[in-house]
């Protein structure tokens, strides 16, 4: 096997493997909360003892793509696919971090029944979980089209939770006894906001990736 | 020609770089048009444009065989040693066409000095390598040759390591060490212009970085034009890059673009390792 075609293994298992972290990462998110909705404390505490995988497969992405950059001194786009490829991989590990959050959030409100804006997240995860999925489809295809539409998401992600949060300060004016939950409904929404974000965050990446030019798709 | 290097002409005209920023204002010591070059039958330069700047490191880079090595030695004419080579076109330099029948080649060569592949001093003591190009041009005052001496040598960073051997014969010394002695034997004659071909390809590590380091020195003096086979060379050095593929200039372009985005695909290939 040549030098070059060494390089070209090894990215590809690099990008294989930030295909499975995102896998995983999305997958966590979707079963924190599916715990949440269904009050299941057992599949939450599972996310939570899951999440050492993806930080570890996170951990051995970044050693790959650093023990790579050292010995190929790479340039040009491949080194702008290795530095992305590590950019994406945080981006996942942060979303697996936000299910590990939610499914902690669940465990707190144990079986206490939800309040109303419980229905805006579940519809902002769907969204976001569109988002996560479309960026790792566009990445593998290296589809800026494809990632320009996940920024046009990212709007009605913001506007959900922009509902969230009035419907919970509506029901803190009504119900002051339910300050906890409000509390914890409104950070699920944040962590929920911020997955999408990290969707368009990849997005963006995607675009430096294929252009070799930075550009903010939150405009 | 890539189409970043004529954007790069022509937003020059202006005074703007293509990126928008303002253009260098460095003025072209050397510029090639439509520069041709055979070796009988083989065209191995074809229709090279390029200008080079003043005071800055200009990397010439690409696959053997490509014509990198052989457009430097046209630029102090001395690809004129091969009997065989024809050339059409211009290259000015200080806006004089180096190929006019009234430009003397003993000329042109005290204004643009070479250094080579491998270390050639000649075998002569320290002191009398550097002296010599001066003395060949009539400088006989011990003193004034001592200025020269100690001047280059301290201009090539070896002056501390050689001041008490200038006595020894130049061999005595390691190759990095004769490298730098041979730049500062081309610097001796005050030239305009250095041109390095290779110069670290014989050297380790540790004497490759001083050369390095040298050229970004020397630049503040000098205009340098180097041909590399080392891409992080090419890149940590100089301040543009020219990919020279087959005889032909395929792109040129600021050193930081043509690594970071080039506009070529085949620019893109060689410098990533797919061919050459």
């Amino acid at each position: 096997m040549s030098v070059r075609e060494k390089f070209d293994t090894e990215l590809h298992s690099s990008q294989d493997q930030l295909i499975q972290l995102s896998t995983m990462a999305v997958d966590a998110l979707g079963k924190s909360v599916s715990a949440l909705l269904n009050h299941d404390i057992d599949a939450a505490l599972e996310v939570i003892e899951n999440d050492v995988k993806i930080n570890r497969l996170e951990e051995e992405i970044n050693d790959r793509v650093i023990l790579l950059i050292a010995k190929q001194s790479p340039v040009a786009t491949d080194l702008r696919r290795l530095i992305v490829i590590i950019k994406v991989a945080t981006d996942m590990e942060r979303v697996g971090d936000y299910a590990v959050n939610i499914a902690k959030e669940t465990i707190r409100l144990g079986k206490e029944e939800h309040l109303a804006p419980i229905v805006q997240i579940e519809k902002m995860h769907k969204l976001a979980t569109t988002m996560l999925m479309q960026v790792i489809d566009a990445f593998v295809e290296e589809d800026v089209a494809k990632a320009k539409e996940i920024a046009e998401l990212d709007d009605q992600v913001d506007d959900l939770y922009g509902q969230v949060l009035t419907q919970l300060m509506l029901a803190g004016s009504e119900d002051p006894g339910k300050i906890s939950q409000i509390t914890q409904l409104a950070f699920i929404g944040r962590y929920m906001e911020r997955s999408a974000d990290h969707a368009t965050n990849i997005a963006e990446q995607l675009f430096y990736l294929v252009r070799g030019r930075h550009y903010d798709l939150n405009k | 020609m890539s189409t970043s290097h004529v954007l790069d002409q022509k937003s020059k005209t202006a005074g703007y770089e293509a990126d928008g920023s303002l253009a260098s204002a460095a003025n072209s010591v050397y510029e090639t048009k439509q520069l041709n070059l055979w070796y009988g039958a083989n065209h191995a330069l074809k229709n090279i444009e390029l200008d080079i700047k003043e005071n800055e490191v200009t990397a010439i880079i690409g696959p053997s065989g490509c014509g990198k090595s052989t457009y430097l030695k046209t630029l102090n004419r001395m690809v004129e040693l091969v009997p065989s080579v024809k050339t059409s076109g211009q290259i000015l330099y200080r806006g004089r066409n180096i190929f006019d029948g009234d430009y003397g080649v003993e000329e042109l060569r005290t204004r643009v000095g070479m250094v080579f592949q491998k270390p050639n001093p000649f075998p002569k003591s320290i002191y009398d390598n550097i002296a010599y190009g001066p003395r060949i041009h009539g400088i006989k005052n011990k003193k004034i040759l001592d200025e020269i001496v100690e001047k280059s040598l301290r201009g090539a960073a070896i002056w501390d390591e050689v001041k008490d051997r200038l006595t020894e014969n130049a061999y005595s010394i390691s190759g990095g060490q004769q490298q730098r002695i041979c730049i500062a034997r081309a610097l001796a004659i005050e030239p305009d212009v250095i041109l390095m071909d290779e110069p670290t390809s014989a050297l380790d590590p540790i004497s490759t970085l001083k050369i390095e380091e040298l050229v970004q020195e020397l630049k503040k003096d000098y205009s340098i034009i180097i041909v590399t086979h080392n891409m992080q060379q090419a890149a940590r050095i100089s301040d543009r890059t020219a990919f020279f593929l087959n005889g032909e200039v395929i792109e040129y372009d600021k050193t930081d673009t043509i690594f970071s985005n080039p506009t070529d695909k085949r620019t893109e290939d060689y410098i990533s390792g797919r061919f050459g």
